[in-house]
């Protein structure tokens, strides 16, 4: 028995690891695909010298931000200063645990005993709450950084963060609550698999989504709302002063935030590892490999699938940053108090009153 | 009063509902931005992509020979006189006898200088030598130097090779005006 649960150990650690190593590598290929995006969207080839396609150029990035100087500014206090960068770290991958990357993998521990082990790395019944949690956390390591640089323009950079990360954090909250109401868990493996197949929730929360995809924005600070570190008015915003590796770390932090919050996206709204057609291809594969090894094929696809609509929102969140100039604050705090907040109390009333009086009428329309 | 036409009259009107959500313009946006995300990119690989630079592009420059390979300049100093940078110098010495193969004339410039550095590839030496002798070739660069000693281009450097001669449709002004040669020919070639 020991044995057995010495294997669904190993399997999980597997796991656990392959995420963390999955995030770190998808947010270092963003700062490629970034430079790419933009440079195709110009008209441009961008880079493409360090290694085929230059795809070393990341390496090259590492390598350059390791080897310039760490520089710490004289009247700063010091502690906090490192703090910073290491708390935007911090939060930005934690938030990756209770994402479920794909539905689950099975073993034969002993002959007719499967385990079934989920490919995620926690599954805690308050997943959002907890990415909730810890986004908001996030906006202290861009609060201390810039507070301890003694920098004016990275202390306007940081109070720019915090109050829009507070002020947006409120409407997608009340976006997630409609998501809620309908799938009645706060679960996000839960709120997956209720949209299995093609029943996404995209098709019954379209405001919602464009609710929420607007605050996602916000909260990772991508144009059009990077007014924290917008260059042309704070020259770098909170991370002014930083250089090296710890710049280095801002810079990967919000890179991070973009591919777990296009995971969120892809989960909440898009289905997650679900696709239309899923049960039919695990039929076919069952019946083709067997029952382990079919079921863990066809979790292999899912998790493929769920990556490419992550990758979709990460593109997307480029071809938005490519497109759109930034907000000024006013119109930002606007936007964000006048606009969406009302909105998604709009979103939740309508989603209140559809599962009170339209669901029972569908149903009994059905029967 | 009106100084030109190109004024336009603002409109102050009321904004639709359609413009005030912002959301149409943005997918408008979006389409522009992944349309040029397909698009041919205008970007040419320099080093291993060169662009034709046309035919009066004024490149290295080279001390022509003529048809027999001997040196057609006489060390007139005209180039050194009309260059605005300053950047040619030389030492004139006489023909003797049995160098009549090397030098077309009783004249030569025994040293023949330029320095990169200061060239700014303006072809006025190119205009006042009355020997056709220098020119800046319009299908090289000077190429990157490192060293000091890179800098400063002997007659080693400058002077034309009999094998590989420099050949242009054009010597003069008024030969390219008869032939009508235009300026840059924008089609890149591929040449390594």
């Amino acid at each position: 028995m020991t044995f057995t649960i010495d294997v669904a150990f190993i399997i999980k650690a597997i796991i656990i690891l392959l995420i963390f190593g999955i995030t770190l590598l998808v947010a270092m290929y963003s700062t490629y695909g970034e430079r790419k995006v933009a440079a195709f969207m110009q008209d441009r080839i961008g880079p493409n010298r360090a290694g085929p396609f230059g795809l070393l150029q990341p390496l090259a990035d590492a390598v350059k931000m390791f080897f310039k100087e760490d520089f710490i500014p004289a009247q700063s206090s010091k502690w906090l200063f490192i703090l910073g960068p290491c708390l935007s770290m911090l939060t930005a991958l934690m938030t990756s645990a209770v994402i479920p990357f794909g539905d689950s993998i099975k073993y034969e521990a002993a002959p007719g005993k499967v385990w079934d082990v989920p490919v995620q790395a926690i599954d805690v019944n308050i997943g959002i709450l907890y990415v909730f949690g810890v986004v908001s956390l996030g906006v202290y390591g861009i609060m201390v950084g810039g507070w301890a640089s003694n920098n004016k323009f990275s202390l306007l950079g940081a109070i720019r963060a915090a109050s829009q990360n507070i002020s947006y954090e409120i409407s997608m909250g009340l976006a997630i609550i409609a998501i809620l109401m309908m799938t009645g868990s706060l679960s996000i493996r839960h709120i997956v698999e209720q949209q299995h197949g093609g029943n996404w929730n995209i098709f019954y929360q379209p405001l919602g989504f464009i609710i929420f995809i607007t605050c996602a924005f916000a909260e990772c600070n991508r144009t059009p709302f990077d007014l924290p570190e917008c260059e042309t008015e704070l020259i770098g915003g909170y991370h002014t002063e930083y250089s090296s590796m710890k710049l280095g770390f801002y810079l990967f932090a919000e890179y991070i935030n973009m591919f777990v919050s296009s995971a969120m996206i892809s989960s909440l709204y898009f289905g997650g590892y679900n696709y239309p057609g899923m049960d039919w291809v695990q039929a076919q594969l069952i019946g083709s490999l067997g029952e382990i090894a079919g079921h863990n094929v066809a979790t292999l696809i899912g998790f493929l699938v769920f990556f490419g609509k992550s990758l979709f929102f990460v593109f997307f969140y480029m071809w938005v940053r490519w497109t759109l100039p930034r907000f000024r604050y006013d119109q930002l705090m606007n936007l964000g108090w006048k606009g969406l907040i009302p909105l998604a109390i709009v979103n939740i009333v309508l989603t209140g009153g559809a599962i009170l009086f339209l669901k029972p009428l569908v149903m009994s329309f059905l029967k | 009063m009106q100084l030109t036409n190109r004024s336009k009259q603002v409109s102050n009107k009321q904004m639709t509902f359609a413009e005030r959500i912002y959301l149409p313009a943005i997918a408008t946006g979006l389409g522009i931005t992944i349309k040029h995300f397909f698009q041919k990119k205008v970007t040419i690989q320099y080093p291993e992509v060169k662009k034709n630079l046309g035919p009066v592009f004024r490149g290295r420059h080279v001390l022509k020979r003529d048809d027999q390979g001997r040196e057609r300049c006489t060390a007139c100093g005209l180039c050194a006189v009309a260059c605005p940078a300053e950047a040619i110098s030389m030492v004139a010495a006489e023909r003797q006898k049995g160098e009549e193969n090397l030098y077309r004339e009783e004249k030569y410039a025994a040293v023949y200088e330029i320095n990169m550095l200061r060239c700014i590839f303006c072809g006025l030496c190119e205009e006042a030598c009355p020997k056709q002798a220098i020119y800046l070739r319009h299908d090289e660069f000077v190429p990157v130097f490192t060293e000091r000693d890179q800098v400063i281009w002997g007659k080693d450097l400058l002077a034309e090779n009999m094998n590989n001669r420099y050949l242009r449709k054009a010597w003069t002004k008024e030969e390219a005006r008869e032939q009508d040669i235009k300026g840059i020919d924008a089609k890149p070639r591929t040449q390594l």
